[in-house]
């Protein structure tokens, strides 16, 4: 399946943004972000950005005041995972510019489009900036 | 904001998300009130017809659900009217709102599936790409089976755009509705030539993915993702490719071959360390048969461990890991960075690191390594001290202690595990103790030296961890009291007040030992005593002459202590502590007397003789480890019924299995059962009871059901001894044999390898539970399997009727192959546009004919250009 979720969250643990690509009820939702954030929260910069969950890896990177998290299978390669989520980071920040937790916050759609862009099915299917800034301003143009 | 009641303003102008957004963050406590009004506006305006109103009041709720966790599975049909809305923003929040809570059980989900295929039918890019996003992501096996065809139309697309999200559809259409597989297949395929790197990128990611499920059914593509490992300047798409390789090279492993030159020439040209990671980690997974590839891959796993980025020491050490089984050499040229990263900071490097270690365990340098490790577990934390601690104790128990050659030793090393502070790994090691007692004699003179060290350190009395060890320590001093120094003090110590420290059953064991002790004494004290007569006892004079020798005021002594020491524990609540202290003062009760008087003790005829005897013979059987399978090799008794269904019951016990409403239930069992008690007794002891209504229906139900009865108390005719017919304990541990000796002997070491009892079959009894496969996963993976090699072969035979056929032919031929894909369409359109494409794609098909030579049969096997 490759990416299991994507999640953002914020060091008081409040989620900005959960990103499900297999079906989970509501209360294994909440179970599983908050043992992760739990786990990512307690671990220090001199740490590897990798914890393993169950069944599957957690690949995380801390951007300012948000947590990025992503839950991947096994056999994922985390060095690519960890530069997918600087290249959405980056996106974001060219989009937004200067993208704060604020901007997520209120334009949840967007981020929502920038990441169904660059990944479909748990699959990563876009890597380039510039193609999914033009699918958004295309978008937003047209309507 | 305010907690007061809605105003006109708030009746008039519907709150869109972003107000709610604010609202929330200005909102200090009283969120779940705050979220409840929410809520209660939502209820409100989503039932509104107005299709604004409603989709901003669906927003609205996505957003709750998505990020405070509320329930929005109630809105379902509100979410399909408001896809239905021409409006773009509307389909936005309708298909998001979908997307999000929509799955199997939804009763909408069948509403959906015209809008769904209306969509992907438009013009318009995005609403047909919202569509495909909401396919990827809730797609069930009815609504992949009814869009299939608008999948497949999609991914001829021309606009770029929309075919790579039907690539990255495809998957989850085919997972859920396998047959699409032989309608789509091909298209999908195509695209792996695509010039485009974002199609190229998604359709290889789609193979990725059924190769993880299925390696031999995506054997056929690895010419063309070949050619793509070789070309291609992406890494995304070149770390993909390389995982298909690593998943088709475990399957084929001539492939390995052929792809091991590519992928070295990746690790030594590129930058980025990702790539690296990925061929490294194909490598040694599976090319690991490669040498200078490994090699290769080993040079670049070192430079991983030496830098100084966390991420890169973890995932070298990783890699060094998988490395590990085949090539050892690989993981002890890098020793120091493995012990170094130890002490590393991050607690996953240290893991990593110790699980390195133990692979590197064997038996030359497991004392080396074992002290390594007791060292840096006493200046660690608690979790990684007893990570330690624990694979320390699996490594040196695989497989009945293979690398253990010392093994006083290693019981010395488990006597100062036990003394670790933090260690909490108490019950593995009693049970190794135990089992090394059982299993290797020669180790039982030190195994006594170290329980005994245990069991008079007062500080282990207080830790909850240690106590099981305890238990083992003590249960080893009662059953090999033979190599006992000083059985006194042994008992004096199992005895002592501070046990009361202990748990109940920890006790027990501890009186029990005792109770062993005290029975070795006084038998050694009498055949000391036989042995000034004519008669030796060989078996105890070796031992007693190496201790004190048995006096008749030590005996008693001994005596007068065991009774002091219990005769306080006979009131106790805990029934175990009881039973065994009442033992033990019985059996002192019988031979008190005897003692005391010092009668004749020579005659073997006195009581205390003989009950001595008979103890010490129950003592004296040696125990041995079980295997597993013991109980099957049971024979079940003859005339025993197991497969019987218990229907038969319900005939006669159908009044008593009345539905449990009310408690007169267990009543009624209960008086039936008394009654026949008394009964019995009235049977036994008079005949002449006038026999109520109620006991005659009961005799007759018992003469018609005899068999189902207990026997009653009294002599019952109709037992047939069934006790007798299981075998007693004793006779089974004869059976189990243990294997004949393998001893090993090591010609240049000065102390033999004592001899480790193996039993043949069952032995290891701690065998971690089977994974539960998921039977359903599997069908689904099978299927689709099946449904893949089906296309290729169908790919493969058009191919092969093209090379041997001639152009006047390919005409008949294109009908063929439209005729085989009509099946699944169902309009002309449709048909028109797959001839045109079935001209275009033969042509194709007769410039790659030549390498498809070898695929005449009917297995798919690699043409020849890869060999």
């Amino acid at each position: 399946m490759g990416i299991r979720f994507i999640l953002m969250v914020n060091k008081q643990g409040q989620t900005r943004l959960a990103q499900y690509y297999e079906w989970l009820t509501l209360e294994e939702r909440r179970a599983l972000e908050g043992e992760i954030v739990r786990k990512c929260l307690a671990r220090n910069d001199q740490q590897c950005s990798f914890v393993e969950h169950r069944n599957y890896k957690i690949v995380y990177r801390r951007y300012a005041s948000l947590f990025f998290m992503v839950g991947v299978d096994d056999d994922e390669n985390e060095l690519a995972i960890l530069e997918f989520i600087h290249l959405l980071v980056e996106t974001m920040d060219k989009h937004f510019g200067n993208v704060c937790e604020l901007d997520i916050m209120f334009h949840l759609e967007k981020a929502h489009f920038m990441l169904e862009e660059m990944v479909m099915n748990g699959c990563i299917v876009e890597t380039s900036k510039a193609n999914i800034l033009s699918s958004i301003q295309l978008m937003d143009k047209a309507h | 904001m305010s907690s007061s009641s809605t105003s006109i303003m708030d009746n008039l102008f519907q709150r869109s998300l972003e107000d709610l957004i604010k609202g929330f963050r200005l909102q200090l406590l009283g969120e779940s009130n705050f979220i409840s009004r929410a809520l209660e506006e939502i209820r409100r305006e989503i039932k509104v017809t107005d299709l604004s109103t409603k989709s901003t009041a669906l927003h609205k709720l996505s957003y709750l659900a998505a990020l405070h966790g509320v329930d929005m599975s109630w809105a379902a049909f509100h979410a399909v009217e408001v896809v239905s809305s021409p409006r773009f923003q509307h389909k936005r929040i309708g298909y998001e709102a979908i997307t999000q809570s929509f799955h199997e059980q939804t009763s909408v989900l069948l509403l959906i599936t015209n809008q769904v295929r209306k969509d992907l039918n438009s013009a318009n890019e995005y609403e047909v790409s919202l569509a495909l996003e909401c396919l990827s992501r809730i797609g069930t096996h009815d609504l992949a089976r009814d869009l299939t065809p608008e999948v497949f139309t999609l991914l001829g697309s021309s606009k770029a755009f929309v075919k790579k999200k039907a690539i990255g559809v495809v998957l989850r259409v085919f997972e859920k509705y396998p047959d699409a597989v032989k309608v789509c297949f091909k298209r999908l395929v195509e695209n792996l030539e695509s010039s485009d790197p974002q199609i190229l990128s998604a359709v290889v990611g789609v193979f990725c993915e059924l190769a993880t499920r299925d390696p031999g059914s995506c054997l056929p593509l690895a010419p063309e993702l070949y050619k793509v490992l070789v070309d291609s300047r992406n890494n995304w798409v070149l770390i993909k490719v390389l995982k298909i390789f690593a998943k088709l090279a475990s399957v084929e492993p001539r492939l390995g071959k052929k792809v091991a030159e590519p992928i070295c020439e990746h690790m030594r040209r590129t930058v980025a360390k990702s790539l690296v990671f990925e061929c490294v980690r194909t490598v040694v997974s599976s090319l690991s048969d490669h040498e200078a590839a490994v090699k290769l891959a080993v040079a670049k796993i070192r430079e991983f461990l030496v830098e100084d980025d966390p991420n890169l020491k973890y995932l070298g050490l990783n890699a060094l890991s998988i490395v590990a089984p085949k090539h050892l050499w690989a993981v002890l040229e890098n020793k120091e960075a493995v012990v170094k990263a130890l002490s590393d900071e991050d607690p996953n490097v240290k893991l990593e690191a110790l699980h390195l270690l133990m692979s590197m365990v064997n038996e030359d340098n497991v004392s080396e390594i074992s002290r390594i490790l007791m060292n840096y577990a006493l200046k660690s934390d608690p979790f990684f001290c007893n990570e330690i601690i624990f694979s320390v104790l699996s490594a040196c128990s695989r497989n009945a202690y293979e690398i253990i050659v010392d093994f006083d030793w290693y019981v010395s090393l488990l006597g100062e595990m036990a003394r670790i502070p933090h260690c909490q790994r108490g019950e593995e090691i009693e049970h190794q103790l135990i089992d090394i007692g059982m299993r290797v004699r020669d180790a039982r003179p030190q195994l006594v030296r170290v329980s005994w060290a245990l069991l008079i350190d007062p500080a282990l009395l207080g830790n909850l961890f240690l106590h099981p060890i305890l238990s083992a320590a003590a249960w080893i001093s009662g059953e090999y009291v033979e190599f006992c120094k000083n059985p006194y003090e042994t008992v004096e110590v199992l005895l002592q007040p501070r046990t009361g420290l202990l748990p109940p059953s920890i006790r027990a064991v501890y009186i029990h030992s005792a109770f062993k002790v005290l029975i070795f004494c006084l038998r050694s004290y009498f055949s000391a005593e036989e042995s000034t007569l004519s008669f030796s006892a060989q078996e105890f004079s070796s031992a007693s002459s190496s201790m004190n020798a048995f006096t008749y005021e030590s005996i008693l002594n001994l005596v007068n202590v065991i009774e002091l020491g219990l005769v306080p524990l006979s009131g106790t609540h805990d029934v175990e502590v009881q039973e065994r202290t009442k033992n033990v003062l019985g059996f002192i009760g019988m031979i008190k007397q005897d003692l005391a008087e010092k009668l004749n003790l020579q005659d073997s005829e006195t009581e205390v003789f003989r009950v001595t005897a008979f103890m010490e013979d129950v003592f004296s059987e040696e125990l041995g480890p079980v295997s597993a399978t013991a109980q099957d090799k049971v024979c079940v008794p003859g005339g025993l019924e197991l497969k019987e269904n218990l229907g038969d019951l319900e005939e006669i016990c159908g009044e008593f299995l009345k539905p449990v409403d009310s408690v007169s239930y267990t009543d009624k069992i209960s008086f039936s059962v008394s009654k026949l008690r008394i009964r019995d007794q009235q049977e036994a002891s008079s005949s002449s009871s006038p026999p109520h209504e109620a006991s005659s229906l009961l005799a007759e139900h018992r003469k018609r059901h005899g068999m189902y009865y207990l026997p009653s108390q009294k002599d019952d005719p109709d037992s047939n001894g069934t006790p007798n017919d299981y075998p007693l304990a004793n006779e089974l541990a004869n059976e189990i044999s243990p294997d004949p000796f393998n001893p090993k002997k090591k010609p240049n070491q000065s102390k033999q390898r004592p001899v480790v009892v193996k039993l043949e079959e069952g032995d290891e009894s701690r065998n971690p539970p089977q994974a539960k496969s998921n039977i359903e996963t599997v069908n689904d993976d099978e299927s689709l399997s099946r449904a893949i090699q089906s296309a290729l072969l169908v790919k493969n035979k058009g191919k092969e009727k093209d090379k041997s056929e001639t152009n006047p032919n390919s005409g008949q031929q294109e009908k063929e192959e439209s005729s085989r894909i009509e099946d699944h369409q169902n309009s002309e359109k449709k048909k028109k546009k797959k001839k045109k494409k079935n001209g275009e794609r033969s042509s194709k098909h007769k410039s790659r004919g030549r390498n498809e030579v070898a695929s005449a049969s009917e297995q798919v096997i690699i043409p020849d250009y890869l060999l």
